[in-house]
């Protein structure tokens, strides 16, 4: 069985700053982490490599330094990584990525029998990549998965909702994006650590995984971010105090007139 | 934060950095539970075993991680100790269990004991103390008498941190009781063995997390190849098994102080009294300065200690006695001061400091007492200007 992950690596959101003139993210000086939910969905997939002897590839598609991210995963005991890098793939949107991330998998010399997702990334919150991926590869989706098995040919798992879950079964290949609550990722061994500092990286550039430049990067991508902004901080409000309800009703009321809400 | 560039080796700092991440992440979020229930962390060791730390300090050939230095195992027990030292204890108290296996066992014993040992799939704990042979370790009553190819082990294990939860002991008793401290002799027993029973669970001052417990031997019937070494070496592997796990000790001094400094800078920052945070008063600022330097100056020694050990082994009881005695001191003092820095906030079990002081405690005790590496310093000392 052979399971890839994709994975984002993004800033620590518990110590994010935008710039309040540009309405940007201020990069410097912000750690990068393996998106949470993404850590889950490697965690996944070394579980089922435990229990059913899976090779598990890690692919991930980002700037040089999204290296560091696939290595934490080479430590965790993935065992293999592809970094999808280039100049091309810059200003990617979702859209742009799912299809970038599709041409990295196809070009995978084993085809992948499960292909794993976060639900979603903490930076952009889309949850729009691993479907987008799906739709690429033409494979069924399960997405907000709490529990997976696989046998044989077959991954039964569960999809939660906001009042329940469902039991589903799909036939292999098929995509799925796990929560959180599916497992707790396991911290990395000394020798995984040692081993990773010194495992070789594999890249991928757009001309090799033989992404077309018009559906690639800023170009390829049709989302156009026309504007980003920290919504205005609520200000105080008006307390009316000391007066009996009724009295406090009709001011109210007589507010809200004024201002044509009601 | 800056830390002292200390000239670390590759897999130094990664220890450090994994231990101190696995710290802030499994151990602070459950320390105050495991102490207020008085909980074992089985499932925290179990995790440092699958990371390779519970093996760093068993050789590779036995399946552990090899460490180069014993300053790699120092390390590991300091970051865990900034945390909890009821849970840096109990991981630290399998080297104590294990070493006298690493120092005099044969091929044969290290090959069937330490692999499980490595990987945190057991546990391991040392016996020494008795009621009546606790800074006098020569007093020891437990006898093993030799019939045909076993041992018979009867006598009482009193106050054995990881007592009950191991499942490997090494164990000392007299098996020639007029030859003195010559005529102890250590073994290997296993859990279940019978005639081997377990006291009581002690309800302790501090380090709650961890299990201490009397071990109780009936007529105990041990395989004559559980002997380590050979009859009347046991007193000496007690002593070397001390000369290398003491600076341990003082490792968790070293932790636990930094974790109460830690603590007391942070809410000398933010804690307002009189319109200002109490750190703008200068008194109780240069109380956060010499914290500190205590903090350092035990720190750079421990190292030191480790570093020494690598190259002299068997010329380091004297530096051993030195960096336990200082460090667990610095490490009371430090961990009182924060109490005093906190105030009231600080007596509370909301805040944890009182814990850290109520664990400080036993470190000046165990291991040897201070004023018992006073005597190692002591006799030393005098013996090598006698010999000058």
């Amino acid at each position: 069985m052979h399971i890839v992950v994709c994975i984002k690596q993004v800033p620590d959101t518990s110590d994010v700053k935008i710039n309040p003139e540009t309405n940007t993210l201020i990069r410097e000086g912000v750690v990068s982490i393996i998106n949470p939910f993404d850590e889950n969905a490697v965690e996944a997939a070394l579980v089922l490599k435990e229990k059913l002897g899976a090779k598990v590839t890690v692919m991930t598609m980002g700037p040089p330094q999204a290296e560091s991210a696939l290595r934490e995963t080479i430590a965790l005991g993935v065992d293999d990584v592809v970094l999808l890098s280039d100049r091309a793939f810059a200003g990617s949107d979702t859209w742009a990525t799912s299809y970038a991330l599709g041409k990295g998998i196809a070009h995978l010399e084993e085809r992948p029998d499960l292909i794993l997702f976060g639900k979603q990334a903490i930076d952009g919150d889309t949850a729009q990549v691993g479907p987008g991926v799906a739709e690429f590869l033409n494979l069924p989706i399960i997405t907000y998965v709490r529990k997976v098995e696989v046998e044989g040919q077959l991954a039964k798992v569960e999809r939660v909702f906001e009042d329940g879950y469902e039991r589903m079964e799909a036939e292999l290949p098929l995509v799925l994006t796990v929560l959180k609550e599916m497992n707790v990722p396991r911290m990395a061994s000394l020798r995984g650590r040692m081993k990773a500092k010194k495992a070789e990286i594999k890249k991928w550039t757009a001309a090799e995984i033989g992404a077309d430049p018009e559906n690639t990067g800023l170009a390829g991508s049709p989302t156009k971010v026309v504007k980003i902004f920290s919504p205005p901080k609520k200000v105080g409000g008006i307390k009316i105090e000391g007066t009996a309800a009724l009295d406090a009703a009709r001011t109210v009321v007589g507010k809200l007139k004024e201002q044509k809400v009601i | 934060m800056f830390e002292m560039d200390y000239g670390f080796s590759e897999s130094q700092i990664e220890i450090r950095d994994m231990v101190r991440e696995f710290a802030q992440e499994r151990v602070k979020p459950v320390r105050a539970e495991l102490d207020e229930n008085e909980e074992f962390p089985r499932e925290i060791l179990t995790e440092l075993g699958k990371m390779d730390l519970m093996g760093l300090y068993i050789p590779e050939e036995y399946g552990g991680f090899g460490c180069e230095s014993s300053l790699d195992f120092i390390l590991a027990i300091e970051e865990l100790s900034r945390v909890c030292i009821g849970v840096s204890v109990s991981y630290a108290a399998n080297a104590l269990g294990a070493d006298p296996i690493i120092i005099g066992a044969s091929d044969e014993q290290k090959k069937k004991y330490l692999p499980s040992l490595a990987s945190g799939e057991k546990l391991a704990a040392f016996a020494l103390t008795e009621p009546n042979a606790g800074s006098d370790a020569g007093g020891i009553a437990t006898t093993a008498r030799k019939v045909g190819d076993k041992y018979i082990l009867n006598g009482t294990k009193q106050w054995i941190t990881n007592g009950g939860e191991a499942d490997v002991y090494t164990v000392l008793a007299v098996t020639n009781k007029a030859k003195g401290p010559r005529g102890v002799s250590c073994f290997i027993v296993e859990k279940d063995t019978p005639g081997f029973h377990f006291g009581k669970k002690e309800k302790k001052l501090g380090i709650r997390a961890s299990a201490t417990r009397e071990l109780i031997f009936e007529d105990c019937e041990v395989p004559a190849e559980n002997l380590i070494g050979r009859e009347g070496i046991g007193f000496m592997l007690a002593m070397k098994t001390f000369d290398v796990s003491r600076p341990g000790i003082a490792a968790q001094g070293v932790g636990l102080a930094q974790g109460a400094l830690d603590e007391a800078v942070q809410y000398a920052r933010t804690r307002v009294q009189f319109g200002k945070p109490i750190a703008a008063n200068q008194g109780l600022r240069w109380m956060l300065a010499d914290m500190a330097v205590k903090v350092e100056t035990a720190r750079a020694m421990v190292y030191a200690t480790a570093r020494h050990a690598d190259k002299h082994m068997k010329n380091m009881s004297k530096f051993s006695a030195m960096c336990k005695l200082y460090a667990t001191d610095v490490s009371m003092s430090v961990t009182t001061d924060a109490v005093q820095v906190l105030g009231g906030y600080g007596f509370m079990r909301e805040y944890p400091v009182e814990k850290m002081m109520r664990d400080a405690k036993i470190l000046q005790i165990y291991e040897g007492t201070n004023q018992i590496q006073r005597e190692v310093i002591s006799h030393a000392l005098v013996k090598e200007y006698a010999s000058l």
